[in-house]
């Protein structure tokens, strides 16, 4: 049996008319012998039988006009019952790997891309106040749509304004080179940041905008400080712990180094990288602290990548000192100073802030001598390293003298650590930096 | 109104501007007694005479070169290309001559000329006969570009065209000759050069295409719409000049475009259409630009599953589209 | 006639000096080529014919009424420069209103507009000839042959007059075609080959006269070789020494159509000595005026480089 169908005559032709039969049903037809004549728009022809037999059907009349590649007569071949049908290539249904269009997946399953926030999310936000970590996102791996943050300010969900930080951000997931002015759109003139603005629309949470209040835009940074803060404290169980160190010698150390380093190495020597030394080996004797939660395992960090909070003028930026366990005190020193002084003049690359292990904060800088500093996420740790203050301290049993004390705070992920690894090593660090007396070398 | 045939309505604009235009008139192979191998301009010859219906020599760079000098005298020469494929040995014609023309000598010349090709593929037409060229000529500025996807506009269009002071590629699509019909309006009506058309409203994604593509998105799009997704679809219409603002609007409406063409990706018109986006409408977007187009391959081959891989259809469009809507 | 060819050569002379003194950037000479421009343009009629030039054709475009002026303005790209306010390179010329049809660098894309508005003019039933000129080199170009056939088929009044100055920049006659002379070429559009010198300016001036007389009766298209020689380089941007020999320009120079010319005026009487310095003092304070005045004009405002890319 063939089918015989209604040909494609010519490259834009959908349909055909017959026009005759040349043969009637019962005819026997030679291979090749035209069956019925066609008329398309195009061209006029004869259609051959595809094989030799008897032509036992006829589905469509004279006259009739049909779509191409339909069913429009039947030719049983001679001795032969069963079916011979060649199939037609038709429209593939079938679904087809489409390589031309490349989503970003999203690493794993759920709520990895919750904190990708696109630039209409992140407008949006901003623009009616909405606080994105409230919301549930209904995209891909847990994204927040624009459609949700849309819907959740139709439904009046007004987010309280973030709180004012002064803790290290999140680094690492900015770059701190971008211009740091709020996206322009159309209410919103593009200023400078940070510089106040008077704007009917900006309301406080009680709807009340009084004439000297002030309104400042939140820059793009801000936003993404606010929105790591928040989701550190929402999701790690911090803990936290002190100790309080006696490093006496390694004040005389540095003071009897201070005018030579300066003169030597061009940089103030501080106590700071004294410090992250400390820290460096103590990572080294206790990797655990080096360690990051994932919902599968605690993955423990190789290598020891110390990222240190600087404050810029309008920012909180948290660059790395890659492989600081393979720094000298002098070597950290200039590591400091370098990316202070570019993160201070808008000069980081993101290579420059991303990697960290584990942070340490030199609150000590602003007078501090006690803090609770937030978890730089995803790292298991951060420890901050406050004033150093002479006190008057008991030694030996009985007598008094005056020393040099530091505190030493840090905020642990209790996912992972317990007092016992953490105790260890804020002590490992203590011994270490007290350690130093005046002829160390460094 | 009346329902018309896509190639009905591209030889009826032809008819109603040379009834009216003493200056147009149509010049290529076989475009007389044959009709036009496609029979776009069947019939005319006995009404307008082989004079106005002129058969050429087979020479593409002779007949754009023809028509432009014709146009400069102050015809309104309307070349046609027998496939749009064949239009290479005129290119230096068209890019070099008649974008230039006005240019150079500041407006004291100029180049009212119109050139028709069909294009696309999807029909068994091999690498010869399925290419679409609008990206090639897009780069150029003093040229025009349109690509109607429906009867209505490839009328309106055409009627523009015939009567815009510069020169126009008008490029209709093959696969479109018998297979689409829709409402006409009746009477001397234009559709705008440069101005895109929303065919289909919606505020879940926007599609951004033109040509062929139109119809397949928009079944796609039907699809879509029975799982409660609602998509926005643009037909652009004008290649060149784009419809910035329509294309601007229908990214901010949804914040998620996706653009479809048949052409190839690379440096095709999507190309632009996303980075004007990225220039003008960053804020608003809700995700990644996404392209759908045909295969970075230099042709569609003859074979039939081959060709069917090259070809979008709107299994794969829907596909696309339901990525972009989940994102 | 003698009067536009000396004009002709005045200021291609200048321009080539203005060049060398770099205050002009480009120069395309047709020194040694008048003779067959200024013989070919007599015979057309300014008022009614259209011309699509090639470059060269310094003659062709004065006769049909660019000035001197005009020619300084375009070598100086001044905003008055007539034929593109200063954007194309001197030598492609254009002017509606004097029936020269805009032209470009790519050689023979001119040649079918020349059919098309043969063309135009003929279904307007207006009756005219178009005149379109190029080098040997160009009739080798698929527009040369596609435009050439279709004037046969049509048989269009167009007059195809190839300038034969045989070096296509550098590339002499017998590597450039496969045959003898381009007017063999006219047999196969159907349509008469003239061979004519380009140094005999009369000759050159009645082939052509007959061409538009074809043209005009309806009888088609004409193919016309005029063989002269190109005394200077290609360009201002060329050395030709590299591929002609100094023995040969210099004999070439003997054959100038303008001394040919100039010697036969004097022979028949018409013309002097006396009359040829006056021609050229007259002629050479035309060109010191139109250098003077396109050295002053004023350069096209920067932000114009946006005008004229559509209808306004």
């Amino acid at each position: 049996m063939a089918e015989i169908r209604m040909p494609k005559l010519g490259e834009s032709v959908t349909e055909g008319t017959i026009g005759r039969w040349l043969k009637q049903i019962g005819d026997s037809v030679a291979l090749y012998e035209p069956i019925a004549e066609v008329i398309t728009d195009k061209v006029n022809a004869e259609i051959p039988a595809e094989t030799a037999g008897t032509l036992t059907e006829i589905y469509i009349k004279e006259n009739e006009t049909v779509p191409v590649g339909t069913r429009i007569a039947f030719i049983k071949e001679a001795g032969e019952s069963g079916d011979r049908e060649t199939p037609l290539v038709s429209a593939s249904r079938e679904k087809v790997e489409v390589s031309a269009l490349e989503m970003p997946h999203a690493k794993d399953q759920d709520d990895a891309s919750r904190s990708r926030y696109s630039p209409a999310v992140v407008r949006l936000a901003q623009e009616h106040n909405v606080a994105l970590d409230k919301l549930r996102g209904t995209g891909l791996g847990g994204r927040i749509t624009r459609k949700d943050v849309l819907l959740a300010v139709e439904q009046g969900a007004k987010g309280v304004k973030g709180e004012r930080a002064s803790q290290p951000s999140g680094g690492g997931t900015f770059a701190t080179s971008v211009e740091q002015n709020p996206p322009s759109s159309a209410n919103a003139s593009s200023q400078r940041a940070f510089e106040p603005t008077m704007s009917a629309q900006k309301k406080d949470a009680s709807g009340h905008l009084g004439a000297r209040d002030v309104s400042m835009p939140i820059t793009p940074i801000r936003r993404t400080i606010a929105t790591r803060m928040k989701m550190s404290k929402h999701e790690i169980p911090h803990a936290w712990m002190m100790v309080e160190a006696d490093v006496t010698g390694m004040h005389q150390l540095r003071a009897r180094h201070k005018a030579a380093f300066r003169e030597r190495e061009g940089i103030e020597l501080t106590y700071f990288p004294f410090f992250l030394r400390a820290v460096a080996e103590a990572l080294k004797a206790y990797p655990l602290v080096n360690s990051e939660w994932t919902d599968d395992a605690i993955l423990i960090r190789g290598d020891i990548h110390l990222s240190i909070a600087v404050a810029t003028s309008d920012a909180l930026v948290v660059p790395v000192i890659h492989n600081a366990d393979q720094l000298t005190v002098t070597g950290l020193a200039h590591a400091v100073s370098d990316l202070a002084t570019r993160a201070r003049s808008n000069r980081l690359t993101l290579d420059d802030v991303k990697g960290g292990t584990f942070t340490v904060n030199n609150t000590g800088a602003f007078g501090s001598i006690q803090s609770q500093p937030i978890i730089n996420a995803p790292q298991a740790a951060i420890l901050s390293v406050e004033s150093i203050v002479q006190r008057p301290v008991i030694r030996g049993g009985d007598s008094i003298a005056i020393r040099s004390m530091v505190n030493l705070c840090m905020s642990l992920d209790h996912r992972i650590l317990d007092g016992f690894i953490a105790g260890q090593f804020i002590k490992s660090v203590k011994q270490r930096v007290e350690a130093y007396t005046v002829d160390s070398d460094f | 109104m009346a329902v018309k045939l896509y190639i009905d309505a591209i030889r009826e604009a032809m008819q109603e501007e040379m009834r009216q235009n003493p200056n147009v008139f149509v010049l290529g192979e076989d475009v007389g007694l044959r009709g036009g191998v496609f029979r776009v301009t069947q019939g005319m010859i006995e009404e307008f005479g082989p004079e106005r219906v002129m058969d050429t020599p087979l020479a593409e760079s002779a007949i754009v070169g023809v028509a432009i000098g014709a146009a400069a005298y102050g015809m309104r020469p309307i070349a046609e290309i027998q496939f749009a494929d064949f239009i290479m040995p005129a290119v230096n014609q068209i890019i070099s001559e008649a974008a230039k023309l006005r240019y150079r000598t500041q407006g004291d010349w100029h180049c009212p000329l119109v050139i028709r090709a069909p294009y696309g593929g999807g029909v068994h037409g091999a690498l010869y006969h399925s290419q679409s060229v609008e990206a090639l000529f897009y780069h150029v500025p003093g040229l025009k570009i349109v690509t109607p996807a429906t009867a209505a506009d490839a009328k309106g269009l055409l009627r523009a065209a015939l009567r815009d002071p510069d020169p126009v590629l008008y490029f209709e699509h093959k696969g479109m000759y018998r297979a689409i019909r829709d409402d006409v309006p009746e009477g001397d009506f234009t559709v705008p050069i440069g101005k895109a058309r929303v065919a289909r409203e919606g505020d879940d994604l926007t599609v951004i295409t033109y040509g062929l593509m139109v119809h397949h998105t928009l079944t796609a799009a039907e699809r879509l719409a029975a799982d409660g997704i609602s998509t926005h679809v643009i037909d652009l219409r004008s290649i060149l000049p784009l419809d910035r603002e329509a294309i601007l609007e229908a990214a901010r409406r949804t914040g998620k475009v996706l653009i479809v063409h048949e052409d190839n990706k690379t440096g095709g018109i999507g190309a632009e259409v996303s980075a004007l986006i990225a220039e003008e409408a960053l804020f608003d977007l809700d995700a990644p630009i996404a392209r759908l187009c045909g295969p970075d391959v230099p042709a569609m081959p003859f074979s039939a599953p081959l060709e069917a891989f090259y070809m979008l259809n709107s299994t794969k469009i829907e596909d696309a589209m339901r990525k972009l809507a989940a994102f | 006639m003698y009067r536009t060819m000396v004009l002709t050569r005045l200021l291609d002379e200048r321009m080539w000096l203005l060049n060398r003194a770099g205050k002009i950037p480009f120069v395309v000479s047709c020194k040694g080529q008048e003779g067959s421009q200024i013989g070919a343009a007599f015979a057309l009629d300014p008022a009614r014919d259209y011309v699509a030039p090639y470059y060269r054709d310094f003659g062709v475009v004065l006769r049909f009424g660019m000035s001197a002026r005009d020619i300084m303005l375009s070598a100086y790209a001044k905003a008055e420069d007539p034929n593109s306010g200063g954007r194309q390179m001197p030598g492609h010329f254009s002017s509606r209103t004097r029936h020269i049809l805009s032209g470009s660098s790519p050689v023979s894309t001119q040649i079918p507009h020349a059919v098309g508005i043969a063309l135009a003019a003929r279904m307007r039933g207006e009756k005219l000839v178009t005149y379109t000129s190029f080098g040997e080199g160009s009739s080798n170009q698929g527009d040369f042959h596609e435009a050439a056939n279709f004037a046969g088929v049509h048989k269009l009044p167009v007059i195809f007059f190839c300038e034969n100055n045989l070096y296509a920049i550098s590339v002499p006659q017998n590597r450039q075609l496969g045959c003898a002379h381009v007017s063999d070429r006219a047999i196969g559009y159907g349509m008469p080959g003239v061979l004519v010198d380009g140094n005999d300016v009369l000759a050159v001036y009645e082939a052509v006269s007959q061409a538009v007389l074809r043209g005009l009766n309806g009888e088609g298209p004409t193919l016309i070789e005029a063989v002269s020689y190109r005394i200077n380089p290609h360009s201002s941007d060329d050395d030709d020494r590299s591929y002609r020999s100094r023995d040969e320009v210099e004999e070439a120079k003997k054959n100038d159509a303008l001394e040919v010319f100039r010697d036969e005026l004097m022979r028949c009487g018409v013309w002097s000595k006396e009359d040829e310095e006056a021609l050229r003092k007259e002629l050479q304070r035309v060109v010191d005026e139109a250098t003077e005045y396109a050295q002053k004009a004023p350069l096209a405002e920067p932000e114009t480089t946006l005008d004229h890319v559509y209808a306004k």
